[in-house]
């Protein structure tokens, strides 16, 4: 069996709403930074490829539509480029790949924050761009209003066409950020005492980059980072978000819910690929996974379901069992062109630690996966070169 | 006991003080830079850290202005990072209030706080220039009238959206199934800047507010820092001036309700300590010329004459023509803003008084603001006279040598202020209002439950 690749996302007090009453939860530090370091400590120890931090600009909700006042659930999170930066010099070979904003976010501010926590962790930064289609946070920012419409209008009609301008401005602020990436060369510092000059301005360049909604002229206030390109990933789940990420991104996280699905989905995220013509390394392709383990993962997500009020659904297969048959099941998908897969523990820092000290070891056995970190910088570990700079002359 | 010392340590960074020729100079971008200085701040009991900002590449003459350090992280996300490798120091980053909307703001700095438990800082930037704005969604609308008008309004914004949070409001109590307390984060705001209503996604920070700075000196800036600063960046450093400036600030805290000792009022200064007096001012006469080169000097005389003047001679006599009121061919910095001509004037006769300088000496002489130069002895009781006196309430050290800038100071010159009980002995609170003597976040916001 090959090596798979494999990420934990980490939300709050894990993806099951009523996580933050599983008995070994740490519900009243989840604002802190000492929950987020101990659970990026355990992750690595596990030497799980990377981390991603979920995030939004709105209160959490059970409702599509906005604010649901809820006493119950976690309510309130942090942003999650600063959560990966505090977690910079506290971790030493993960990747941080927090989400962010496309439709409500500037481009500019994304490019440098990204490109900072891509220096403060020597090569482990990644971004994931996310649109933001809620009516309700659009009244967050005041600038433009979206129409109110529920998750199953999506592909019809006048909501298909809010949903393709939203994934076409996601796709013109990926390109702007990558553009400031690449603004300036990796060695424009010259620091040239016999001319006085600190950096050699052929090297800067502005991007001139013009969209629909938005334009930059850069070049970036931040030097090149040391990826190059940090490395991007887009959650996925139709064929508009597959082409989105075919276009912008590295790694593409899917949600299969069987091997059958699995052959149609990395099929499907193919197409999308020949359909806009992508160049370059294909796309990585993750499976999500919400994961209860242990002997008694069913029952644990049972009492949390009870608690809650209703049981615990998501757009991903929902995995309750041993880590054993976890292992079975990811080398089964595996078989089908996934390459790693992206686990949302039900509870943190329960389901994390089954991961790392069941699951890991499980697929070590099988020879599917690192007993030690090897690569200094994300993207090699992803088995991605360090890109050319686009203004850069050919060597 | 007299007065405290509060000190405060600048990042060198993009600017003509740092200077990037020397040897001992270091990355500007590397993370160990930052925490390098940041832990020799933290070993010298400063109250914060303070980070500048710059959106968009200096330009001089439609070029990439290429002779002084350029490029630096985003200020939130270093700060975010060094608040895992310090445990007191106060985190400040400059945020432009142009350029952000208050909800995604509010979220990063209470974020900051958050993550530092209690250590996040504001300072409150303006700017209107379309130069800037090219970078941004919003682009270069405003009018510069309205620079403080949205300033005001981000900042009473911001408080509140920090205040629609009780404190205290998270729960977690596992007994009665609540992690929340009810009706938490609703806000509404109408105003000529911002028109948003929602539920605002990030529990009320640590210190209530994060610390508000505010750097300027205009009318409108120290009324703003007088009614809704917690510190004020001066550039007073020498001490007649500096005196006048802080009777002036402080006298105007209590018609908005507040106390003298509610805004601390730090200049920035430089300090450059040696073992005996005659050193340091060779020391610093060094540094000087090295901060000013010959195309710097020109540069700069380029800035305030707003004209191309590449034919001129940096060793040579001023320039004989007229400045241009005009627009100016430098952008993306501080800007020369005022009246060209007098300047120009009052060079010609500072130069001709002492002899006849040259461009390079003049420039040396007019933007020079080393402040405090001696041995250790000598530069601590300066200090220490310049607080008593009520020239301030301390001091934003800025380094010219990243990030090794503040060693000496700290060895040698931190522990005789310990010594005189003008500077903490180790910190005595948690957070940096604490350290800074403040009490909770000022008259909180009304909050708006019916929103």
């Amino acid at each position: 069996m090959t090596h798979l690749h494999l990420a934990v996302a980490l939300d709050g007090a894990g993806w099951h709403p009523g996580a933050w009453r599983d008995p070994l939860a740490r519900p009243a530090e989840l604002f802190g930074a000492r929950y987020w370091a101990d659970l990026a400590a355990e992750a690595e120890r596990g030497f799980l490829d990377f981390l991603t931090f979920e995030d939004a600009l709105a209160v959490q909700s059970s409702r599509w539509e906005g604010p649901d006042g809820r006493t119950d659930q976690v309510r309130g999170r942090l942003d999650a480029v600063l959560v990966a930066a505090r977690l910079a010099a506290v971790t030493s070979a993960i990747g941080l790949v927090p989400t962010t904003s496309t439709t409500h976010t500037e481009p500019f501010h994304v490019a440098i924050g990204i490109a900072s926590l891509d220096h403060a962790t020597s090569g482990r930064a990644g971004w994931r761009p996310q649109v933001s289609g809620k009516a309700a946070d659009a009244l967050h920012f005041g600038r433009r209003t979206l129409p109110v419409f529920a998750p199953e209008e999506y592909g019809t009609g006048a909501v298909a066409e809010v949903v393709a301008g939203l994934f076409g401005e996601a796709a013109d602020a990926v390109e702007a950020v990558r553009r400031l990436w690449d603004s300036w060369e990796d060695d424009a510092i010259i620091r040239d005492t016999d001319t006085g000059r600190y950096v050699d301005r052929a090297k800067l360049h502005y991007i001139d980059f013009e969209g629909r909604h938005f334009s930059v002229r850069g070049p970036s206030i931040t030097p090149r980072p040391p990826q190059g390109q940090p490395l991007i990933t887009a959650l996925a789940h139709d064929v508009v978000p597959y082409e989105f990420a075919a276009r912008s991104a590295d790694v593409v996280y899917v949600t299969p819910h069987s091997v059958a699905d699995a052959h149609t989905i990395v099929g499907a995220v193919r197409e999308a690929e020949r359909t806009v013509g992508r160049t370059g390394a294909p796309l990585r392709v993750f499976a999500d996974l919400v994961v209860f383990l242990g002997p008694a993962a069913a029952d644990r997500k049972d009492a949390l379901d009870e608690l809650d009020g209703a049981p615990y659904t998501s757009d991903a297969l929902v995995f309750t069992g041993t880590a054993d048959d976890l292992a079975d099941l990811l080398s089964s998908w595996q078989e089908t062109g996934i390459e790693g897969f992206r686990l949302r523990p039900g509870a943190l820092p329960r389901d994390l630690h089954h991961i790392t000290r069941d699951l890991v070891p499980a697929l070590q056995a099988r020879g599917a996966f690192r007993g030690a970190y090897a690569e200094d910088v994300l993207r090699t570990r992803l088995g991605l070169a360090r890109p050319a700079n686009r203004y850069a002359p050919a060597p | 006991m007299g007065r405290q010392i509060h000190l405060a340590a600048h990042f060198p960074g993009v600017n003509n003080t740092t200077v990037w020729a020397d040897p001992a100079s270091g990355s500007q971008i590397d993370f160990a830079s930052f925490a390098h200085l940041a832990r020799t701040a933290e070993r010298g009991k400063f109250d914060f850290f303070f980070l500048a900002e710059g959106l968009r590449l200096r330009e001089m003459k439609g070029r990439i202005h290429d002779l002084d350090v350029m490029g630096r992280p985003e200020s939130l996300t270093v700060l975010a990072a060094l608040a895992g490798v310090t445990t007191h120091l106060g985190l400040a980053a400059t945020v432009n209030s142009t350029f952000n909307e208050p909800y995604e703001l509010a979220r990063r700095l209470a974020t900051l706080d958050h993550l530092s438990d209690g250590r996040a800082a504001w300072n409150v930037v303006t700017s209107w220039d379309a130069f800037t704005g090219e970078n941004f969604r919003r682009g270069g609308y405003l009018a510069e009238a309205d620079r403080y008008n949205r300033a005001r309004e981000m900042l009473q914004t911001a408080r509140e959206l920090w205040d629609s949070w009780d404190d205290g409001a998270i729960l977690a109590d596992r007994e009665s199934g609540r992690f929340v307390a009810a009706d938490q984060g609703a806000f509404r705001h109408a105003g000529p800047q911002f028109d948003i209503s929602g539920v605002f996604g990030t529990p009320r920070p640590p210190q209530g507010h994060p610390v508000i700075i505010q750097a300027g000196d205009s009318e409108e800036g120290r009324e703003f820092a007088a009614s809704d600063a917690d510190v004020i960046f001066s550039r007073h450093s020498v001490l007649e001036e500096a005196r006048a400036f802080f009777k002036d600030v402080k006298s105007r805290l209590a018609k908005y309700g507040r106390r003298p000792d509610d805004l601390k009022i730090l200049p920035a200064v430089t300090a450059v300590v040696a073992d005996t007096d005659a050193e340091a001012v060779e020391e610093a006469a060094r540094i000087r010329r090295a901060q000013v080169s010959a195309p710097t000097a020109l540069a700069f005389v380029e800035g305030v004459w707003g004209r191309d003047l590449s034919g001129y001679d940096a060793d040579g006599p001023l320039p004989d023509l007229d400045p241009d009121p005009g627009e100016g061919v430098s952008r993306g910095r501080a800007q020369f803003r005022g009246d060209r001509a007098a300047v120009a004037r009052r060079w010609r006769e500072l130069s001709e008084a002492r002899g006849g300088l040259t461009i390079r000496e003049l420039v040396i002489e007019a933007t020079g603001r080393q402040t405090f130069v001696g041995a250790p002895g000598t530069v601590a009781e300066q200090m220490d006279d310049y607080v008593q006196t009520r020239g301030s309430d301390g001091f934003i050290l800025v380094p010219h040598l990243t990030p090794t800038g503040l060693d000496a100071f700290v060895d040698r010159v931190v522990p005789l202020l310990q010594e005189r009980g003008s500077l903490r002995a180790d910190y005595t609170g948690a957070t940096l209002r604490d350290h800074l003597g403040l009490s909770g976040p000022r008259r909180p916001s009304v909050r708006e439950k019916d929103a």
